[in-house]
């Protein structure tokens, strides 16, 4: 390559630069479209709604492998905490949908009394509406800005923002890296969904925040509408959110956290405040996780405190790691194949193997398969199917 | 000339191992110095020292004047202030290009706001493209580091210190594993980077110690033992002893 090609090279568009990044955009719009178009709601009803919530909800786990990539393939953090945060995101929103959707019902149940009721008695009501099943009626001081819809979804940022500049403020400061990191964040994880589980956190121990699909004004309009609302809205933070991840990848920035990823001590004598560099990258991609689960659980319709599992966030490095980490497509394509296989073989859809002295219930026995295909990848294919994509695509260019 | 860096009464101990005991050294600006001495006389660790890495449990270091305490600061912090280090393995950033390396190394804002929203401009290119010829890599910009020698990486990394442009440059064995033509190359490229700079290189091969032809001091046990030109130092009794087994 010659000298001017190279310094146009560097200097051209960043479209350009990133093709990969028009063609993903460009089989997401498809993707959503002819989806739309096979809608009961919009289309010719060939998928059912579930089905279509499931899409969404794919788009979202997709969204938070992102940023599980950017995290670990490209800056080598391997956090096995995000989905904490891809939970509280959940729970935010949740909070609003079940305040605003219960204080409909209960105005709704009291608008036949002879005296108009007070708002003391509507709070009350709602009180002991979502807090009878742990036993209270006092509405939690967390759920003070419940009825504002505003304030929720800036704490759908806010909450996984703060938690993870104040963890990794503590954890980047005093030099963890490397497994004792990963075992740190589990601890978070951990603590946080055991906290959860009590039945005085406030969010109701471990029955969770449920009956999210009904959105709070939109009683009247049919689910089979409201999914592929979702599902428009999990596709445009989707495509939003790669074009993020791809244009902080591309640059200086880019290659400073894959520095970081390759040798540390190096990027270090450069010059560059490597804890500044983790705890941006950190901070970032948790809240990339928290808007993520802000819309997959609206669409699952209940979260609880199980969600947030030590297991799950394994599940996601798991993905991240057989799509092929340090490029973004490949995490999306191990979020994307994995979860869309892991829903068709725990919800029935692939029939059951009888073998005669046993059989081979896939409910059970789809873990084992995932976890015999995580080692075939790592055993084959160590850079993921994305690094198999790399290849054929260099092939091509020979 | 006053000091540029100034060592004084510096101790460190790993498990009761006397690594530097009571080491005191001074690089005036623009100095070529050469370290020398046998295996375990302290020559990394005091470079480790220097540069933040390691904290000694007593002793001053100070740079430029008015003197400032560098032992308050971080590795990065002393890194911003002037000081370039050269590790002993070559170490670039081997998943990217021989630009990418020079243009990460190149001296600008170094917090995570500027390098997100830098993009490479004619000026930086033109630098980069300066250096990539001062260290004869000037056709291999487009290659990833990982293809390159051990040679040519060894002059990729003395290519991103001179891009952090700094005061002070130490260089730990940048000879090692080079053939004869690959030495001589690294010589000049060092002595030309002393005539701005100061340089300070620790190296075994006495041949190309002498290739420098500046002053030398010689470490054993974590002190000075013996200071002054190649010359001076290989007729001193104590060095011959040190180096010989007595």
């Amino acid at each position: 390559m010659s000298e001017t090609a190279l310094n146009t090279l560097q200097q051209r568009s960043f479209f350009l630069r990133n093709p990969s990044v028009l063609v993903f955009l460009a089989i997401l719009s498809l993707l959503t479209l002819g989806a739309t178009l096979m809608s009961e709601a919009f289309g010719i009803g060939l998928l059912s709604t579930s089905f279509i919530k499931t899409l969404g909800k794919t788009l979202c786990l997709c969204l938070i492998a992102i940023a599980m990539d950017l995290v670990w393939g490209y800056c080598g953090i391997l956090s096995l905490g995000h989905f904490a945060f891809f939970g509280l995101g959940g729970y935010m929103i949740g909070m609003w949908l079940m305040y605003e959707r219960t204080k409909d019902i209960v105005v709704e149940s009291l608008a036949g009394q002879a005296l108009p009721p007070t708002p003391e008695e509507i709070r009350d009501a709602i009180g002991t509406q979502i807090f009878g099943v742990v036993g209270g009626s006092e509405i939690p001081a967390i759920w003070y800005f419940a009825d504002s819809l505003a304030v929720q979804l800036a704490f759908v940022v806010l909450v996984p923002g703060v938690l993870a500049l104040g963890f990794g403020w503590l954890a980047f400061r005093s030099r963890v890296t490397g497994v004792y990191l990963s075992i740190l964040t589990q601890a978070m994880t951990l603590a946080l969904s055991l906290y959860l589980f009590q039945n005085d956190s406030g969010l109701r121990g471990n029955n969770g925040l449920s009956g999210l699909q009904n959105i709070p004004g939109l009683t009247l309009v049919p689910q089979a509408v409201i999914s592929v609302w979702f599902l428009w809205a999990s596709a445009l933070a989707l495509g939003l959110g790669y074009l993020l991840a791809a244009w902080v990848v591309s640059g200086k920035f880019g290659n400073v956290i894959r520095g970081i990823r390759d040798d540390e001590p190096r990027v270090r004598f450069l010059g560059y405040p490597v804890e500044t560099y983790k705890l941006f990258i950190f901070t970032l991609t948790a809240v990339i996780a928290g808007i993520a689960g802000a819309l997959y659980y609206p669409q699952a319709g209940i979260i609880n405190p199980a969600e947030l599992a030590p297991i799950a966030s394994i599940f996601l490095a798991v993905w991240v790691a057989i799509g092929g980490r340090g490029r973004l497509y490949g995490a999306v394509i191990g979020a994307a194949l994995v979860s869309l296989l892991s829903s068709a073989f725990t919800g029935g859809q692939v029939p059951d193997i009888p073998l005669g002295f046993a059989t081979i219930q896939w409910v059970d026995w789809w873990t084992v398969l995932l976890g015999f295909g995580f080692v075939l990848v790592t055993l084959f294919a160590p850079q993921g199917i994305g690094g198999l994509v790399d290849q054929l695509v260099r092939k091509g260019d020979r | 000339m006053g000091a540029l860096l100034e060592v004084s009464g510096v101790s460190v101990s790993f498990d009761g191992f006397k690594a530097i005991n009571n080491l005191s050294f001074s690089i005036d600006t623009g100095e070529l110095r050469a370290v020398i001495g046998p295996n375990g006389a302290g020559k990394t660790t005091f470079m480790d020292i220097v540069t933040g890495k390691t904290r000694p449990d007593s002793g001053k270091v100070e740079w430029g004047r008015p003197g400032r305490d560098l032992l308050r600061l971080s590795e990065s912090q002393i890194a911003r202030l002037g000081i370039g280090r050269k590790f002993q393995r070559p170490t670039v950033f081997v998943t990217q290009t021989v630009q990418d390396n020079l243009l990460m190394a190149l001296k600008k804002d170094r917090d995570p706001l500027s390098a997100l929203f830098y993009r490479a401009d004619a000026v930086d290119l033109g630098k980069v493209e300066e250096l990539a010829v001062e260290i004869g890599l000037q056709e291999h910009l487009p290659r990833l580091a990982g293809e390159l020698s051990h040679g040519q990486k060894q002059w990729l990394e003395i290519g991103m210190l001179l891009a952090q442009d700094p005061q002070l440059l130490l260089v730990d064995e940048p000879a090692a594993g080079m053939t004869p033509a690959e030495r001589e190359h690294t010589t000049d490229l060092l002595k030309r980077a002393a005539q701005t700079r100061a340089v300070v290189v620790v190296e075994h091969d006495m041949e190309f110690v002498r290739r420098l032809g500046c002053k030398v001091t010689v470490l054993h046990e974590g002190a000075v033992l013996a200071e002054g030109s190649l010359d001076a130092v290989t007729s001193n009794q104590d060095v011959i002893d040190v180096y010989l087994g007595r």
